[in-house]
Formats: structure tokens, sequence, C-alpha cells
């Protein structure tokens, strides 16, 4: 009986695959480039593996730390996300898209993110605030922070 | 925060008390740590050394200029459906009339940023709540809907977004079924910066509002706050307001 039933499940495996290799596509997801790495060994944040198990307790984590505390550094804000995963070209994919870096593993997962509903799915284009893209010191990043604010007038002595 | 709102009932009337009788004492309590025009790290919390406040002068606020409500609404993204009671604000102007004298002034009114909110005293699921260095906000992600701190609050200063969003900004993420205010600008004051308001009113030189840090004794707002006489909207709540008005 077992034997019967895992013929059947081998069966149905490779005629699954030579049915996907006759129609040429893929049902995994197609998720698009970032646009750029975080360091020259690393492509996310974290390791690319960390990240997709477990991207949204670094989100939430930093989400409370930010609403809460005023914590603003970049390496898990969603804003960062959203900057580097998706482009800021005019016919960029909203969330709704399949084509949305998010949207492209959650619909894929069928797990719905209500992120969006709020928060911007595509980055700004014009901002008051520019906040740096590159990871950083904290130190660092208060300097580039006051740089940019000084650049554009904002920031005072 | 909790030793804050743990604050008991005599230590609350004793400090509002001397607030009323000697305003700026009691909001200065001779904190001197805070560098002035330095930047607080980006992964540093904010703590209580701070106390962010907001002087209005309705002497110098002219009547007819709405320019602090336009950057309030451009800075946040705040449109509306044509519906005034209805449709968020975060700031409006106020129009007061003495009705003897037939003199009017004209005042911007905001969230009052209160030491001791009604707003955060009633929630029921802890959105609504104080930072530490006094910016009173709502926690969006916990925030159910329910509207109460909207009844709490004396001045009116919160709103309900009853619509479906699109592209909103992302420094300031709203959405449909939350209750929003006056957030003094936080993202920009977490970067060393002034809200957006009190830029526009500078920026056309009425110079009517001066923000800054209540517990440094140094800042322009502590100097014009112990030089001038100064009031609360509604001072008998005893809610000790950040926001601090001259000439009304």
């Amino acid at each position: 009986m077992l034997k019967n039933s895992l013929i059947i499940l081998l069966l149905a495996f490779t005629t699954g695959f030579a049915m996907q290799s006759q129609a040429g596509g893929s049902i995994l997801p197609e998720i698009p480039e970032a646009q750029a790495r975080f360091s020259e060994d690393q492509g996310c944040v974290e390791p690319t593996a960390e990240m997709r198990r477990n991207h949204m307790q670094y989100i939430l984590h930093q989400r409370d730390e930010t609403v809460h505390e005023g914590i603003r550094t970049n390496q898990y804000s969603l804003n960062e996300c959203i900057n580097c995963h998706v482009s800021d070209a005019e016919d960029a994919p909203r969330v709704s898209s399949e084509e949305h870096f998010c949207n492209s593993c959650h619909s894929y997962a069928a797990v719905s993110i209500d992120c969006f509903q709020c928060h911007a799915d595509r980055p700004a284009k014009t901002t008051n605030i520019h906040l740096p893209s590159t990871g950083g010191t904290p130190e660092q990043l208060a300097t580039e922070n006051l740089r940019m604010l000084e650049s554009e007038g904002i920031a005072h002595e | 925060m909790s030793e804050e709102s743990g604050i008991d009932i005599y230590r609350r009337r004793f400090l509002s008390g001397s607030a009323t009788a000697a305003a700026g004492m009691a909001i200065v309590p001779g904190v001197f740590l805070h560098e002035i025009g330095h930047a607080k790290p980006a992964a540093d919390p904010v703590t209580s050394d701070v106390r962010w406040g907001m002087l209005i002068d309705s002497n110098k606020c002219a009547e007819g200029c709405n320019d602090c409500v336009k950057a309030c609404n451009d800075e946040h993204g705040l449109t509306g459906h044509d519906r005034p009671a209805t449709d968020a604000q975060w700031i409006r102007k106020v129009k007061l009339k003495d009705k003897q004298t037939g003199h009017t002034q004209t005042l911007p009114l905001l969230c009052q940023h209160c030491e001791h909110p009604p707003c955060v005293d009633v929630c029921p699921t802890g959105a609504s709540f104080k930072r530490h260095d006094g910016i009173v906000l709502v926690d969006k992600h916990i925030c159910i809907g329910c509207r109460y701190c909207m009844m709490a609050c004396p001045y009116k200063a919160r709103s309900f977004v009853h619509e479906t969003l699109q592209d909103q900004l992302p420094h300031a993420p709203r959405g449909k079924g939350t209750v929003e205010s006056c957030t003094f600008c936080v993202h920009r004051v977490d970067n060393d910066g002034t809200p957006a308001c009190v830029e526009a009113c500078s920026a056309e030189n009425h110079n009517a509002m001066v923000f800054g840090d209540l517990n440094d004794t140094s800042s322009e707002i502590s100097k014009q706050l112990r030089q001038h006489s100064t009031s609360q909207i509604r001072a008998d709540l005893q809610l000790n307001t950040g926001v601090r008005y001259r000439g009304i």
C-alpha cells in the first residue's frame, strides 16, 4: 500500500516537472533584482536565507523601536527595503502587482500583507527628508543626516 | 514612559500648580544635558532629558495667512474630500473675537502635546502614547479606530481616517481606520529638524511659532517663556501642555 502511494507520488512529481518544462515557465515567483548590494559579500542586510525566513521579525522589531523610541537606523527600516527593492521609475509596479518585490513572493506563498495600506509601496521621489541609503555607524549616519539637512537649509546650528 | 505615567495625583497637582504659578519653572526643571544643534544619533532612543514644546505668539499670527496649515498638509500628504467635518486636520487656524471690543486675533491650534494627555489615559489598546521627549503620538499599528481619544481631547486635535488612502508619503504612513494627529513632525525632529509649520511661518517672516526644548534653559523657546507672560489653553485642566500661547 505504502509502496503504491509512493509510486503515485513520484509519478505525480515527474509529470508535474515534465509539464512545467513543456510550458517553458516556472511556478516559482520571479523576484525583481534589488537596486544595490548591502556589502561586497552580502546582498541584503542579513544573509538572503535569513531574510527570506525572518524578514518580518526584523521589520516588526524596528517598527516598535522607531515609533516609540525614535530610533531611526536604516538597516532594518521598511522605507529602506522599499528604496532598494522597488524601482523609483514612474511605472514601477505597485504592491497589488505580482511584479512588486514584496508581492512577488507573498502572492506565491498566499500570505497577505497589510503594511502598504499605510506605508508607501514605492520610493518617494520628493520628500523633504532624504535619509542616507547606505549603512554605517550611528555617528556616520548622524553626520550624514545633518549634512543633507544643511544642504536643504533645514538644519540649524 | 512608565515612570511618568505612574506619576501620582499629588505630584501631578503639585507640578501643574507650580506651572500655573510660574509658567517657566515647572517645565524647566534645570536639565542642562541637551547639547544645542547636535543631532541625536539615529540609533539612540529619545530620552526625557528633552521635552519638545512650541510657543505661538498670536499677536504675530497674521489673519488670513494659512501657511502653517498648508505646510502641514503638504508635509504629511493630507488631502481631503471637501468634507470639512471629517477631513483630516492636524493643525487649523482659529479666530478669536472679543465681543465687547470687537478685537479679533487668530492662532493656529494643533495637538498640545500635553504632559498628562487625556487621549493616552483613555486609549484601550495603548496605541495613543507619549514619547519620553513629550511628543504625543498614535501607534497606528495598534490603533483599533475606536476614537475614544478624539472624544477625550479637549482641543479637538485628532482626526480619523475614513477613506482608503493611496500614495502616502514614506515618512508619513497613514491609513483608513486609524486616528491621527500632529506629530510635531517627529520624522524631522528626530533628524534635528523643525516642524514644517514653524518653518513655513518663519519663511513668511511672521515668526509667530517657536519650536524647541523646554528642558534646555538656553533654548530660544525657554528664553522667551522666561521673558514673557504666556498661557496654556484650558489651563484649568492641568494637562501642562507643550504648546504655549502669547497674547491670548
